[in-house]
């Protein structure tokens, strides 16, 4: 597949959103908590706690919606800055509780509009990054589709990142790209080449620990074993004493 | 038929006797203020620090005019003066920007870092520089200001920090991403060792560097009329299909909203820092004196 077609793929409308990875691996145990405490309740994060093999843990993840009605609701997945303190108030409930925190990332981008920036866009993305980077509990980011740009890692500042085989991240969308180096947007699968957003690309930069391989039928045994790998993943972080784990995640951070 | 559409020749124009009559004004002596169009005397212009003395604008400034301004003089001991970029990823043609860019700048990246004192308080400064690639973020910014926080980290200093950014340097791809969470963890660990960062956001400030170590200051300062932004003003008006208010997104406006502590001019800065700086300075003698009655 050339990198267009992985960014093709991680659009598709039909490709699984949070909420599928959610019902697939937690089942009933997920019980979804809302807001930020200080604003609103931004519903392109989803977030809660539920329960992995018997031990909770907390879920949040950026939601696309899966049909038009709750893409308009979810913002197509492209989060306010409450959204990101939504999910901050959530890891830091992880952290007191000790339960570790996975993610679901599938985001073209943090929003860009008036209300984003009047409520600190950039603020509440740049204090997530720093609150990630000591968060005194086990973190794990799976990009599920498309992981755009500041607004992708604002929830990705993780001990482990993994990536769905067609998964994209990218510092910039093809089409911003394109337009800045040809002006000329509709050059989208040239820029995707040289932007290096594959999974393998990532791979091979050292980006990412894991590649999740799609099967033609998405919906066979692929949750079944990415549930086992999240559950003995963090089997093992919970082993490492918390100050020995931010120091080896500020050191995965570190080496770029 | 071309010519039909040139320019008629203005008759005063060609009399080579009113040209040489005329008093004559080299282009470098005065300075046309882009806000308020008034023509500036370049060399009231230097004494004002840059600032326009008739509207107030704040003229962008290079890096190491800015060292020169804020910091004492001959203090500055300069940090990883010789890391500079390679085309990591092999990105079209940014083997030949980076090359302009060093040209145009006479800088090898778009950050200086190093240790100085503003007015005998010690500090680590990181200037930022617009005229390098729009002040972008690409691995080397990372890697500068996260080896100057780590510095401060080790050696007990505070850190000051002015921005000015385009944002993450997309010709470095994701790995210019990365340098937002790199920096964010260099300062998260100088801020649990209790350690004073001020952050000074100048024209422009945006993207990636907004969201990360620009908004991360223990105080964040700005220059009057400074744009700070996520996303830039373009870019949203692409976005919703609307023009955006005016003075939207000002360094005032970030004021009115709660996320800045102040907008200072830059006449006052140095005053400013020291005073701030000062204010958190740890009391080693004290410390000693109970040490010893203990």
């Amino acid at each position: 597949m050339s990198a267009f077609d992985c960014v093709t793929a991680a659009r598709a409308n039909d490709r699984p959103t949070s909420i599928d990875y959610i019902t697939r691996i937690f089942g009933d145990s997920f019980f979804e908590l809302h807001g930020d405490r200080r604003f609103s309740d931004d519903k392109a994060v989803i977030g809660g706690i539920a329960e992995l093999n018997g031990k909770p843990v907390t879920v949040i993840g950026l939601e696309k919606g899966r049909n038009l009605n709750e893409r308009m609701e979810r913002n197509f997945g492209s989060a306010h800055p409450e959204g990101y303190r939504k999910a901050l108030r959530l890891m830091k409930q992880a952290e007191k509780f000790h339960r570790p925190v996975i993610c679901f990332v599938d985001t073209s981008g943090a929003y860009c509009g008036i209300g984003a920036e009047e409520r600190g866009q950039g603020q509440a993305i740049a204090e997530n990054l720093m609150e990630m980077m000591t968060l005194k509990t086990p973190i794990l980011s799976i990009l599920i589709g498309e992981g755009g740009s500041g607004g992708a890692l604002a929830l990705a500042v993780a001990d482990e990142v993994w990536m769905l085989e067609n998964a994209i991240y990218s510092v910039i969308s093809p089409e911003g790209c394109a337009s800045i180096l040809w002006k000329d947007s509709s050059k989208t699968a040239e820029a995707s080449e040289c932007l290096k957003l594959t999974s393998q690309d990532l791979f091979k930069l050292g980006v990412i620990e894991r590649i999740i391989r799609e099967p033609k039928d998405i919906e066979s045994r692929m949750f079944d074993s990415l549930k086992n790998l999240i559950a003995d993943t963090f089997d093992k972080k919970q082993q490492i004493p918390p100050e020995k784990l931010i120091e080896l995640r500020y050191n995965r951070f570190r080496k770029y | 038929m071309l010519f039909n559409f040139l320019k008629p020749k203005n008759e005063l124009e060609s009399q080579g006797e009113f040209a040489e009559n005329h008093p004559y004004i080299p282009e470098e002596l005065w300075v046309k203020c882009p806000v308020c169009k008034n023509a500036v005397l370049s060399s009231d212009l230097v004494e004002n620090h840059k600032v326009c003395p008739k509207c107030n604008y704040h003229f962008r400034i290079a890096a190491r005019q800015r060292i020169e301004m804020t910091t004492d003089e001959g203090t500055f001991c300069e940090m990883d003066a010789d890391m500079t970029s390679t085309n990591i990823i092999d990105f079209p043609d940014y083997t030949r920007k980076l090359k302009s860019a060093k040209l145009n700048s006479g800088e090898n990246e778009s950050v200086i870092t190093g240790t100085a004192e503003i007015f005998g308080e010690k500090c680590v400064i990181a200037v930022m520089n617009s005229q390098f690639m729009m002040g972008s973020m690409g691995t080397v910014t990372g890697e500068k200001i996260t080896k100057a926080f780590e510095y401060a980290t080790d050696n007990r200093l505070p850190v000051v920090v002015f921005t000015v950014s385009g944002g993450a340097r997309m010709q470095e791809g994701i790995l210019s991403l990365m340098q937002m969470a790199k920096t964010s963890g260099a300062v998260k660990r100088h801020s649990d060792a209790g350690l004073l960062y001020i952050t000074v956001l100048t024209d422009p400030t945006t993207g990636g560097v907004t969201a990360s170590f620009a908004m991360e200051g223990d105080i964040i300062l700005a220059e009057p009329h400074a744009l700070i932004a996520f996303a830039g003003p373009r870019v949203i008006e692409q976005t919703i299909r609307q023009k955006l208010p005016k003075d939207f997104q000002s360094a005032e406006f970030l004021l009115d909203k709660g996320f800045i502590d102040a907008v200072v001019q830059r006449a006052d800065m140095k005053q400013t820092l020291a005073k701030l700086i000062r204010l958190h300075t740890e009391n080693n003698d004290e410390e000693a004196e109970i040490n010893e009655c203990v």
